[in-house]
């Protein structure tokens, strides 16, 4: 296969999935989502009587993931069991059998922020209490960070290019930029792609508890309040989503009818360290010396606009990346206010509703965002949330019909990663 | 329209046998091994005993108080070798703008060391499931998310452009310089430091081995227990390490009068889409990610004059990769020289990828192939040169250097001499 962007050639996403406290499945996910519902909870699954974290956006399924093979359980953590679960979703959504299609043509590129996090600590428990020989056989696949996409790749036969891509929330739109590069050099034909997360055992919560970004709050009601007066952290949660993304090309060629969008353009960028200025489009005559350059995320904004061809009055909607953090929520409104004007573009964060998901977030945004462009409505941020007048952001409270055609989803990762991805809908 | 190539102009390592680039290809080219019984903690209860260690003095390799103080030893080894590997490319990031500077680290298993340590305290030993969140070490979620790795590197770069973290496993560090190749010919960076990084010496990674029998219980003779393509190789030895490239848009390298290592002409990643840890015995995957790698590099197979092998010392992949070559290689396969660092270095996961293109680069520089140690029997199935036991000189313009690894992944990567400055004056 040539190593050469074919003349036109698209990504297109022809299939969804969705794994989310308000809801398993794409359809039940977006009714929840529309509604504007709450799904966070306190912590269900430890007593939780001293620790740091209090509430949680729970996948309302036991262990192991009821759907998924029983002779995989066994040998995955949760994180990897969302994602064969959802990858299920996506492939019958697209109404796609690999079995009936090149191997070699077929790719998966997931994106994971902490790996299999309670398969880990059960086993470095047994070790430690038992001894090294108690160590099961599975350790060594479950807990690092490919383990979904080769576990992916091999339940459904796919041999083409594989991919794990890490930036904790930024890096679920890195992965299906990747895969989207795939598809647009010939290197693929398909690729199955997102993320899912499962950072909701004990220990993963305690070492989040030192990011300095989790809510300590104990009211589901308040805990996660992304651009408002009371934003005080966010609140973690588990799932995400895979798609399916395929070169248009192939997906025409095997008779796909209506694809929910195009992946449009990408753009990513990193902060500068913490402790200094931006030193913005140019190196500062000294280092860390302050200009008047724009900021690494605005500059994720603009290549991600200048990669789709778009200019910022095409953006119909913003998927917030929304961290809940007051820093991080102005710096984000801020850079929204320059690209689009003071309250110059709608924007919403439903992830208010279900809470972070580190790599399956972003997906699950890109899922939203597709489904709110097929329904031609912006589903809201959940009620609860006011946003604060200081951050002249448009934010979507209530369901808002309106034409919808392009949308633009960010996200932010913990040390500085910023990614900006445009979804557009195709022409029909 | 002339393609953007990315170039290797500088290059940093930490492995064992000793810090910096100098020791390690003075330890490979001598045929030295750096394996040896496990001082990292008391391994009198584990299957295999051994393990390839960095001797690592934090302090000594510049590192301060600070940084050692939030960073996992694996996030220390990286930034060492990025340090080492900007020096040595006459600072290539010098008036480079900061959005033009990105970032690719692989690692496989990023801080488990870190995130090991702290659990067995929180936890009083592994005796409580609802770990004691109150006091945690503060740098905890640094470990928790390999994404951090990233961020060490960027700062120590003053990269603002795209920064990625890649963790495919064993194939990591493959992966992570192809990703960074992509960022310069996709125009997304003038520069990159690309490298893996990989810590993994530690008691739940032995002990997850020991688990599926993969490494060598050949404690008795640590430094020979390394043995790829030899008839009695028991599997491979852990390792630890980093290896960073700083990677150049070509036209640009030359422009500043950079000196050029080689070039990075082609690559491809492949799934084999068959078990977790077994591989087919045919290398198919493996095979068509070399023919692809070589299709993008514009170069036949037998322009390949070194085959850096995955050489794990596993006797399925001594098999599978043997076959890979023959299919992609033809019968140039049985006349090109071939052989596995890890020999000596041990596998460290996912920065042996990069340690090894760290090899290939300075055997293109050198013209001298590396050996693989150890090999006094070779396995009479395999049946390719191997290059047992002493170094090569060898007049080596085309490499290519695979990775295979849990998952199924299968990587190749074609690296070349400097081209004439004939292209995009």
């Amino acid at each position: 296969m040539p190593d050469t962007v074919t003349a036109g050639r698209r990504a297109v996403v022809t299939g969804l999935s969705a794994i989310a406290p308000s809801g398993t499945g794409a359809r039940e996910f977006w009714r929840a989502v529309l509604e504007g519902r709450n799904a966070l909870g306190p912590l269900s699954r430890f007593d939780t009587d001293g620790f740091p974290v209090r509430v949680a956006g729970e996948v309302p399924v036991g262990d192991p993931v009821p759907g998924v093979d029983p002779r995989l359980t066994l040998q995955t953590d949760r994180w990897s069991q969302f994602a064969l679960l959802a990858g299920e979703e996506a492939l019958r959504d697209a109404r796609v059998r690999p079995g009936d299609l090149p191997p070699l043509g077929m790719g998966v590129i997931t994106a994971s922020s902490s790996g299999g996090n309670a398969f880990g600590q059960r086993e470095i428990e047994a070790l430690w209490s038992k001894g090294p020989r108690h160590v099961g056989p599975y350790q060594s696949i479950a807990w690092f960070y490919a383990a979904t996409t080769g576990q992916l790749s091999i339940r459904h036969g796919m041999k083409g290019p594989c991919g794990v891509v890490v930036a904790e929330q930024a890096g679920g739109l890195d992965a299906i930029a990747q895969a989207r590069r795939a598809l647009v050099r010939g290197d693929a034909a398909m690729v199955l792609t997102g993320g899912t997360e499962a950072p909701l055992s004990p220990y993963a919560l305690t070492c989040q508890s030192t990011s300095g970004r989790l809510s300590g709050s104990a009211d589901p009601e308040r805990a996660y309040l992304p651009f408002d007066t009371a934003a005080r952290g966010h609140v973690p949660g588990e799932g995400g989503a895979l798609l399916v993304l395929e070169a248009d090309d192939a997906a025409r060629a095997r008779g796909a009818e209506r694809p929910y969008g195009e992946i449009a353009g990408h753009g990513a960028t990193f902060d500068p360290p913490p402790g200094t200025a931006s030193r913005g489009a140019a190196s500062g005559p000294l280092p860390g010396a302050a200009s008047h350059g724009p900021t690494a995320l605005r500059r994720a904004v603009e290549l991600a606009l200048a990669d789709a061809g778009a200019v910022p009055g095409d953006i119909d909607v913003v998927f917030a990346d929304a961290a809940g953090v007051p820093e991080a929520d102005r710096a984000e409104a801020r850079c929204l206010a320059e690209v689009f004007g003071p309250r110059g573009v709608p924007v919403t964060a439903p992830k208010a509703g279900y809470g972070r998901l580190y790599a399956g977030g972003a997906p699950l945004d890109v899922v939203t965002a597709l489904l709110a462009l097929r329904e031609q409505v912006i589903p809201p941020t959940p009620r609860g949330v006011v946003p604060d007048a200081g951050h002249r952001v448009d934010l979507v409270t209530r369901p808002r019909e309106t034409p919808l055609r392009t949308a633009l989803v960010l996200a932010r990762g913990f040390g500085g990663f910023n990614s900006a991805l445009v979804v557009r809908a195709v022409a029909r | 329209m002339s393609r953007r190539k990315a170039v290797v102009t500088g290059i940093g390592v930490v492995a064992p046998g000793g810090i910096g680039t100098k020791a390690f290809w003075k330890l490979l080219t001598e045929g030295r091994t750096a394996t040896r019984a496990i001082t990292h903690f008391d391994a009198s209860g584990y299957r295999s005993r051994i393990a390839a260690e960095c001797d690592f003095d934090a302090a000594a390799a510049g590192l301060t108080a600070v940084e050692t103080g939030r960073m996992d030893r694996c996030a220390q080894f990286a930034v060492v070798a990025a340090r080492e590997a900007l020096a040595d490319s006459g600072m290539a990031t010098d008036g480079v703008p900061a959005h033009r500077i990105g970032v690719s680290v692989g690692s496989a298993v990023g801080s488990t060391v870190t995130l090991e340590r702290e659990y067995v305290r929180v936890s009083e030993g592994g005796s409580r499931w609802v770990v004691d969140a109150s006091d945690p070490y503060p740098h905890l979620y640094r470990a928790l998310v390999p994404g951090a790795l990233g961020a060490e590197v960027a700062w120590t770069a003053g990269a603002q452009g795209p920064v990625r973290v890649v963790s495919t496993g064993c194939t990591s560090g493959l992966d992570a310089v192809a990703q960074g190749a992509q960022f310069i010919e996709d125009g997304q960076a003038e520069v990159v430091v690309a490298g893996a990084t990989d810590a993994p010496v530690s008691p739940i990674t032995v002990a997850c081995f020991d688990a599926i029998k993969a490494t060598s219980p050949n404690n008795d003779d640590p430094e020979h227990a390394s043995r790829p393509f030899d008839r009695d190789r028991d599997g491979f030895v852990l390792g630890e390490g980093a290896a960073v490239l700083i990677l150049e848009e070509a036209g640009a390298a030359r422009r500043r009068g950079a000196r050029v290592y080689c070039e990075v002409a082609g690559y491809a990643q492949r799934g084999n889409a068959f078990h977790m840890t077994g591989l087919r015995p045919d290398g198919a995957e493996l095979a068509e990610a070399v023919r692809v790698a070589l299709d993008r590099a514009r170069l036949p197979a037998e322009a390949v004059d070194y085959v850096n092998a995955h050489g794990s010392g596993t006797r399925q992949n001594d098999r599978h990769e043997t076959a890979a070559f023959k299919t992609a290689l033809g019968e140039h396969a049985y006349r090109v020289p071939v052989s596995s660092i890890k020999s000596m270095v041990g596998h460290s996961l996912g920065a042996i990828g990069a340690l090894e293109l760290a090899a290939c680069a300075l055997a293109i520089e050198t013209d001298t192939v590396p050996p693989t140690a150890n090999l006094r029997t070779p396995d009479p199935e395999l049946g390719l040169d191997y290059v047992p036991l002493w170094a090569r000189e060898h007049r080596t313009d085309t490499v290519l250097s695979v990775g295979s690894g849990f998952g199924g992944f299968q990587t190749a990567m074609v690296l070349t001499a400097p081209r004439p400055a004939v292209r995009d004056a």
